[in-house]
């Protein structure tokens, strides 16, 4: 579990390539892509933009043993939808195993949705991903997104990692009490004793935080510090990535047609 | 409890994008200024607890809780989930973008649903009783949630239906590990801190 803590960006600001990117910016690109690739349904055209989602990832330099180890993660929650989707999708025959025929619709369509969706999160992380917690708000309140939101958000982010140090502790004192979970009762509502316990701490550490927030004069405004300015070399980005959309776009408008 | 991009029907994606944004909205309206500290401080704590692995027979399940979050945070669990889906799709590769909407909604509109039907119920009734409440509350969201997916999915057509009763059929065992685990929650707040569920009635009311 310790892989997953604290809530951090897996490449990191500043650190070249297209990483000085405006986070604005990368936010909108990521919605868009999305949208279009969700929206595309040639096999070329997804396969391009999975392309396209690789060389974002490489741009901004995710590393590419834990990127690929997170969307095996995430292919393993499908595995089952895109196994089953060949047998399932009536069609023409393809071949037959098991006594079950797999059709060539049921097949490109788990192939659509396998490649959709890894092209998309690849992108959302390479793209969002990469931002600190801190800037991803502020982007998105440059964005107008609503302030409460934003304030969760960066609330949230901010107290993960103080929270999984808290439930490290907990456990090892479970664990100092020779407790070992197991599928009894007992592991369940120790469990849920913990979970309990967490909460309860979490509402009292709140209320501290609000406290010493008020002594810093906190009037129920939060401020945002963080300024965005296009850059020249965002302007290039642009143009480089609204290219790349429209050449997905004209891929499968041709393919249609043809 | 992830549906990936590509998977549903456009209209499914709207739709649920559409209601999610009304619940967020909503729920945002319940969160005064001074108490975003607070509902930021829960909604790590679940965020981290749905991290936690439980073993269920050979294997393990993450937990969700979702129905115990109903139950603490109100309204306020729609903006909750929302965030713990942004930075889970940014930072840590799950769900999708597209989807985010639906998938704040088959989190959380089990959860609100708990909260509207039981909240009175567990702050009313002495701690043994609420933790009854509260292990049909938690098996209640679960398997709500399970029917939500399935739904999610099969509205993009028939073929969909073995992986959604897959989906039905793997809730199971997580149903009754989140009722036991649910109902031990509610027992042990109400006892240590009989208060808990009243302060959040400003939120949520």
């Amino acid at each position: 579990m310790s892989s997953v803590f604290p809530v951090s960006a897996l490449g990191r600001e500043g650190a070249g390539g297209l990483s000085a990117t405006d986070p604005r910016l990368r936010i909108v690109t990521a919605a868009i892509f999305a949208v279009i690739c969700v929206s595309l349904t040639s096999l070329i055209a997804l396969l391009l933009a999975l392309a396209g989602a690789v060389a974002l990832a490489a741009g901004f330099n995710l590393p590419a043993g834990p990127t690929a180890r997170r969307m095996a993660a995430m292919d393993g929650f499908i595995l089952f939808l895109l196994i089953s989707l060949p047998f399932t999708v009536p069609g023409a025959p393809l071949f037959t195993l098991w006594g079950l025929t797999a059709s060539l619709e049921g097949l490109t369509l788990a192939m659509q949705i396998a490649l959709k969706s890894n092209a998309v999160i690849l992108s959302v992380m390479a793209l969002v991903g990469t931002v600190s917690p801190v800037t991803l708000g502020s982007a998105l309140h440059a964005l107008h997104v609503p302030g409460a939101l934003v304030h969760l958000l960066l609330f949230t982010t901010r107290y993960i990692g103080v929270l999984q140090d808290e439930y490290a502790r907990l456990r090892l004192a479970m664990r100092a009490r020779a407790f070992r979970p197991a599928n009894t009762l007992h592991t369940y509502r120790s469990f849920g004793y913990l979970v309990g316990m967490m909460l309860i701490r979490a509402l009292d550490r709140s209320d501290r935080i609000m406290e010493a927030m008020k002594c810093r004069g906190f009037d129920g405004r939060l401020h945002v510090m963080a300024r965005f300015r296009l850059a020249y070399a965002d302007w290039i980005f642009v143009g480089v990535i609204g290219l790349g959309l429209l050449a997905l776009i004209g891929v499968e408008w041709w393919l249609r047609a043809a | 409890m992830h549906i990936v991009d590509g998977a549903l029907a456009a209209p499914v994606v709207v739709a649920g994008t559409v209601l999610a944004v009304a619940g967020v909205a909503r729920g945002l309206r319940d969160i005064p200024l001074e108490r975003i500290p607070a509902t930021g401080v829960l909604a790590a704590t679940f965020f981290v607890a749905s991290l936690i692995h439980v073993p269920v027979g050979p294997s393990s399940v993450h937990l969700m809780l979702n129905g115990l979050a109903g139950l603490v945070l109100g309204w306020a669990v729609f903006p909750a989930v929302l965030v713990g889906l942004i930075l889970q799709a940014a930072f840590f590769g799950f769900g999708g973008l597209t989807v985010l909407g639906v998938n704040t909604l088959i989190v959380a509109l089990p959860a609100i649903a708990v909260h509207l039907a039981l909240r009175r119920a567990i702050s009313a009734a002495p701690p043994p009783k609420a933790a009854i409440w509260g292990a049909v509350g938690g098996a209640a969201a679960i398997a709500l949630t399970a029917c939500c997916v399935a739904l999610a999915l099969t509205l993009g057509g028939d073929a969909f239906i073995p992986a959604a009763q897959l989906v039905l059929i793997a809730h199971l065992p997580v149903m009754l590990v989140e009722a036991a685990l649910t109902g031990a929650a509610i027992y042990l707040m109400r006892l240590v801190k009989p208060e808990l569920f009243h302060p959040m009635v400003r939120v949520a009311a």
